[in-house]
């Protein structure tokens, strides 16, 4: 305890330290630690609303120090102290017109820029490319709509590693913001999101390509982005979300068409290999090890990296893990109302939840010794 | 008649009492109770946010902190403790012997306890305790919400029973009870803007009661106010809370606004400049304040032309606002300055309370809000308008009256340290927030990315500093309570005008039994 406290103390001191030894020396170096600004991000609607943020922060601080020169001369001024003797006056009409009027004047200034930008953000028109994002405690959905109805889709998780977060391993470059799968889009292309959610309210923002949106349950929304150079943009989850709405990261990985173009069709072979993988027989040996990997992105969280439960119920030991296997695929599939259990059917294909549901019943010393295939969940869909 | 009219003993003084005095100062220690409660819910938060990962709370817990933080603060410390300041001060003022409807005073008062004991109840139900942000948006509060939600609702009814109750006392008692001579435009202006709160208040109140009853019927009755799935609207639960909820911030600040209206003449040794216009501008600020909710909502999907609209309405606000921020400070300007306790926090009230004016103009600029929307940007700007705003005008107003409750005076230096302290803890915690806020660090995380890790440390570090400096001031009312120096001096402070500056010091119990003549 006292080490720890120690330890904490002197992190305490030495960013303070860092802090006025930054101030003093201006290193650049440090800017993404030390940034105290908005970025203006790689969108001409980024850039557009930089600049109408810039724009009222330079006249509040004109503003702010023609107040502040005004409250700090009449304290030195008037100082009781020095011998000052109070006027008279308490009411003067000309200058208070004159300060009702300037200020409706400066806020009529800002209102037409911002009109222009507002109006040209609701313009989602004309898109090249439409993706579904929709919000789940606590993952991002992605789709790619296809005019042949050759949707892609896929789930984006958090990649970064309990141990991170619980502190027992140093953290990485981008702890928090770093996901299993990220959203891959073209540049130079204006690409519309319908935004929505499936459970709760989730929002979508990405600073860097200035879209932020909610996710609304039961409704879509728009928005659209054109984004100009290739790279990673970072973004969170912005509406509270329940448990773990810290941890549902948002990574756009941007690229040039042609590269987006062998990468969608990458991902439509991957599909068309998924359903090949349905008709396969695994054993049990590699359904543990696919299991393991399909469980520390889905399940950890809530029922614990051994299997001791939290959140969520144990699984070591469980008799629902090692009881009637049906009883526990619907548990997968449908989720357990009232409970914090999703319902995994139509987030998981079957070729994962079969490996998670066998690593349920093998792991964490359960040992059942029977392997469940992925057409044994699909006759159990099917059979629903 | 009537000499050995005094207060009774013992506790049933304090259960049965109808006078204001009593009760005023009860609303103000339940509500400084509740403010040291909020205080350490915010220390969790705050230990937790320290460095990035999760060191003390499991973020479950670390939600209920911040929702608990926020309820609170809001329900329990703030509102309290100005329905307090109004009971003790507002008969005063206007020469009435008493509230107008006293035994109602006394149930307004007496309900809140249980309120909050519910609500701090929940914490130590199964499930935990609400966890859904203190602006409990659906379906995270109904569907999603922990079984302790309907504690909640009963709570937040009982408290919006005591707001109206005690609203329609001010409303009664400022109409019916002023002093002969005491017109509408000779009232002092923490009576002014009190009155119009007080309309707001029963206003609003009922919206907010309408909208638990929905969560309610949505929980345990089968109805689909806020669920999609059954052809209800999440988005509907929005509107309906900030319906209440933006002229709920303004109830929170206007009353602020009158203390600092009597404070900053009193040290100036002038009068208020400007005295009509600042009548007519906490009007408009009362009237704006019903136009403008959906500007909370600017990311929630609206149509464009309901966005440009709220867009306008806000920016609008920053008119009446600046007039009596001018207002102030020419009212010291060639004045007769000194700085008493009570007047550096009127003057930090002054500086902070404009910065998050600031703060707050630029985030009613829709397309920028899309970048500033639940960000520490926002958390960075209502605490500046909350605590460097209602606050410290709480804190002010202590300092200015409380010889005039006690008769005894407060220790000056301890006031002056306890000002600088919380000045320092207070931007220490908060600026850095704006920065977070513009780097792109959401609100109510229990956890963030290393670029963050910095600043977030500065803010622990001021809100430790900031919330022990809430123990020196405990400790300097107290002790003046008990020990403080002597004085029966009417006027606390040369400069104070006033008709609660005519009476002696303490005030007796019934503080009039001839109403004074106004001239």
């Amino acid at each position: 305890m006292c080490s720890k406290a120690q330890l904490l103390l002197k992190h305490a001191m030495l960013s303070l330290v860092a802090f006025v030894s930054v101030i003093s020396t201006s290193a650049w170096a440090e800017a993404e630690r030390w940034q105290v600004n908005m970025t203006p991000g790689v969108t001409e609607i980024g850039h557009k609303i930089y600049g109408l943020h810039m724009l009222v922060f330079w006249i509040c601080v004109v503003a702010g120090v023609g107040v502040f020169g005004y409250l700090i001369y009449s304290m030195i001024a008037f100082r009781k102290s020095k011998g000052a003797v109070s006027a008279n006056f308490h009411e003067n009409t000309t200058v208070e017109i004159l300060w009702t009027v300037i200020p409706f004047l400066i806020l009529i200034g800002i209102a037409v820029p911002s009109t222009t930008t507002l109006l040209e953000i609701y313009d989602t028109d004309d898109a090249d490319l439409d993706v579904l994002v929709t919000g789940y405690q606590w993952k991002w959905k992605y789709e790619y709509l296809d005019a042949n109805g050759e949707n892609v889709s896929f789930f984006s998780n958090l990649r970064t590693p309990q141990g991170e977060i619980y502190n027992e391993d140093d953290k990485g470059e981008h702890y928090l913001l770093e996901v299993d799968e990220p959203l891959v889009l073209p540049t130079n292309k204006k690409i519309r999101f319908l935004v929505t959610a499936n459970d709760v309210l989730h929002s979508w923002w990405v600073p860097a390509i200035a879209v932020k949106r909610d996710a609304v349950p039961g409704f879509i929304n728009e928005a659209w982005s054109r984004i100009p150079e290739a790279g990673i943009y970072r973004g969170q989850c912005t509406e509270l979300c329940g448990r773990n709405h810290g941890y549902m990261p948002i990574v756009v990985n941007a690229v040039e068409q042609d590269e987006f173009d062998a990468w969608i069709g990458e991902r439509k072979a991957k599909a068309a290999q998924i359903k090949e993988l349905m008709s396969k027989n695994f054993t049990l040996d590699e359904q543990m090890a696919a299991g393991q990997k399909v469980y520390m992105t889905n399940c950890v969280a809530c029922h614990g990296v051994n299997g001791e439960g939290g959140v969520g119920k144990p699984i070591a030991g469980s008799a629902v893990a090692m009881g009637e296997l049906n009883g526990l695929i619907n548990i997968l599939v449908n989720g357990r109302a009232g409970t914090a259990m999703p319902a995994f059917g139509n987030q998981l294909n079957d070729v994962d939840l079969s490996a998670v549901i066998t690593y349920a019943r093998n792991g964490f010393g359960n040992k059942m010794g029977d392997v469940v295939q992925p057409i044994d969940v699909f006759n159990f869909k099917q059979g629903q | 008649m009537g000499e050995h009219h005094g207060p009774a003993k013992g506790i049933m003084r304090w259960l049965t009492t109808t006078n204001h005095k009593d009760i005023g100062a009860m609303y103000l220690w339940f509500s400084f109770a509740m403010f040291l409660m909020g205080g350490s819910f915010a220390m969790i938060i705050r230990a937790e946010l320290f460095q990035p990962g999760l060191q003390l709370v499991e973020p479950g817990f670390f939600n209920q902190m911040t929702t608990m933080h926020g309820l609170v603060m809001v329900f329990g410390a703030i509102m309290p403790s100005f329905v307090g300041l109004a009971n003790y001060l507002i008969p005063m003022m206007i020469g009435a012997p008493d509230m107008a409807l006293p035994r109602m005073n006394n149930w307004s008062f007496w309900i809140l306890p249980p309120a909050f004991l519910i609500l701090a109840g929940t914490l130590f139900m199964e499930g935990g305790g609400p966890n859904f942000g203190w602006t409990f948006y659906a379906p995270l509060s109904t569907t999603y919400a922990p079984p302790s939600v309907t504690f909640f609702i009963f709570g937040v009814h009982i408290m919006g029973l005591s707001s109206i109750m005690g609203s329609i006392n001010i409303i009664a008692t400022v109409v019916n009870m002023r002093a002969p001579g005491m017109t509408y435009m000779k009232m002092p202006l923490f009576v002014w803007t009190w009155l119009i709160t007080a309309f707001l208040l029963v206003a609003v109140m009922p919206v907010l009661a309408g909208a638990v009853t929905m969560m309610l019927m949505d929980i345990h009755f089968g109805t689909s106010f806020f669920s999609a799935a059954g052809g209800g609207d999440p988005v509907l639960f929005q509107h309906v809370f900030w319906f209440f909820g933006h002229p709920e911030v303004y109830i929170i600040i206007l009353p602020a606004f009158g203390v600092i209206s009597h404070i900053i003449p009193a040290f100036s040794r002038k009068a208020l400049f400007g005295y009509d216009s600042m009548v007519y501008a906490t009007a408009s600020i009362a009237f704006l304040s019903f136009i403008v909710w959906a500007h909370h909502m600017y990311t929630v999907g609206m149509p464009v032309a309901g966005e440009l609209f709220f867009m306008y309405a806000t920016t609008l606000i920053a008119v009446p606002t600046a007039a009596k921020v001018f207002n102030w400070i020419t009212t010291m300007y060639r004045g007769s300055l000194s700085f008493e306790t009570p007047m550096l926090f009127a003057i930090g009230f002054v500086v902070l309370f404009t910065i998050g004016g600031f703060t707050g103009l630029m985030l009613s600029i829709a397309p920028a809000d899309f970048q500033y929307h639940d960000t520490y940007f926002v958390v960075a700007h209502f605490h500046y308008t909350m605590v460097a705003g209602a606050i410290f005008a709480m804190s002010a107003s202590i300092y200015f009256w409380i010889h005039k409750w006690t008769g005894r005076r407060y220790n000056e230096a301890m006031g002056k340290a306890h000002f600088w302290i919380s000045f320092l803890g207070f931007n220490l915690t908060f600026f850095p927030q704006h920065f977070v806020g513009l780097a792109g660090m959401p609100r109510r995380i229990p956890d963030y990315a290393l670029q963050f890790a910095d600043f977030n440390m500065m803010s622990s570090i001021g809100a430790f500093i900031y919330g022990a400096s809430q123990l020196l001031f405990l400790y300097n009312v107290v002790a003046t309570i008990r020990s403080g120096k002597k004085d029966d001096a009417k006027k606390t402070w040369d400069g104070a005008e006033g008709l609660e500056w005519e009476v002696p010091s303490p005030a007796p119990y019934h503080t009039y039994s001839v109403p004074p003549q106004v001239k």
